[in-house]
């Protein structure tokens, strides 16, 4: 048992703490009555996912995580719930009676066999490591390796922005 | 077991992705407007990720591989929210609702 006074103890708190936000969230999330609740309940767990993403040697992924989802994904959600959510308590009350246990049935039984899959397999880690896996490393592959990829991303962000400002603006009149 | 060692062991997180995708699954399920589904979708990709994270931490032979890919899943949910919010605000536009049973047009 790790005492809970050494810094190994005090780290596995805290990641105890970020798997409890993580999943305070995604609770949240699925079952708020309100969307901007769900939003919020969003930006907890991704936070909370930031975290475990330290704790998996990836500080430059934590960050970009807070930045890009936390920041950056629930403001835009944010904003689409302001523009288009004018009586959201009408809904309440109006869900299908099979809806509720089907869905908790058929997400338990893909959460089983995932975890099933995840416990009974034998993983083999690698015999060697090619690097740390630091910001400087992930940089160099991202750039030379993945370089391809890399383009491509930017590439579907800009059609994605083209896109999306079309899409807006169709029907604007209305 | 030790409790405060969890996150030294391969298997919390991948239990933890399993669980995000499942709370994903059911939220898209469950909810009833685009919003609340584009939120679930977004909790799929976040277990997707942490899946790849875990295996890029315990057992990748080339630890970039898995944050590159953390990354990449990133922008294309990035791309997604976008594509996705304004198909809902054009929508809304039309149907004066982000309900998913009042937009039933080609239903029959």
């Amino acid at each position: 048992m790790t005492p809970i006074l050494s810094p190994q103890g005090l780290a596995g708190l805290v990641f105890l703490g970020c798997v409890a936000m993580t999943i305070a969230g995604a609770v949240v999330a699925t079952n708020a009555g309100r969307l901007i609740r769900a939003v919020t309940g969003l930006a907890l767990c991704l936070v909370g996912v930031a975290g475990i993403y330290y704790f998996l040697d990836s500080p430059f992924v934590a960050l970009m995580q807070i930045l890009i989802y936390a920041g950056a994904v629930c403001v835009t959600i944010v904003f689409a719930v302001m523009l288009a959510e004018p009586h959201e308590l009408k809904r309440i009350g109006k869900i299908h009676a099979l809806a509720g246990p089907a869905s908790i049935l058929a997400a338990a039984v893909l959460t089983w066999g995932l975890a099933a899959l995840a416990v009974k397999t034998a993983w083999q880690p690698a015999a060697c490591r090619a690097n740390n896996g630091a910001v400087e490393e992930v940089g160099q592959s991202m750039l030379t390796t993945y370089s391809m990829s890399f383009e491509l991303i930017s590439v579907v962000l800009l059609i994605a922005i083209i896109g999306s400002l079309v899409l807006a603006r169709a029907g604007r009149s209305k | 077991m030790d409790i405060l060692a969890l996150h030294n062991s391969l298997n919390t997180y991948l239990l933890l992705g399993a669980l995000l995708f499942g709370f994903g699954i059911y939220g898209m399920l469950r909810n009833r407007t685009f919003i609340g589904m584009l939120i679930s979708a977004e909790l799929v990709l976040a277990g997707a990720s942490v899946n790849f994270m875990a295996f890029n931490r315990f057992l990748a032979p080339d630890p970039t591989v898995g944050q590159i890919f953390a990354l990449f899943i990133m922008g294309l949910a990035a791309a997604e929210a976008a594509i996705a919010l304004s198909i809902i605000i054009a929508v809304y536009r039309n149907f004066k609702s982000i309900d998913t049973d009042d937009v039933a047009e080609l239903e029959g």
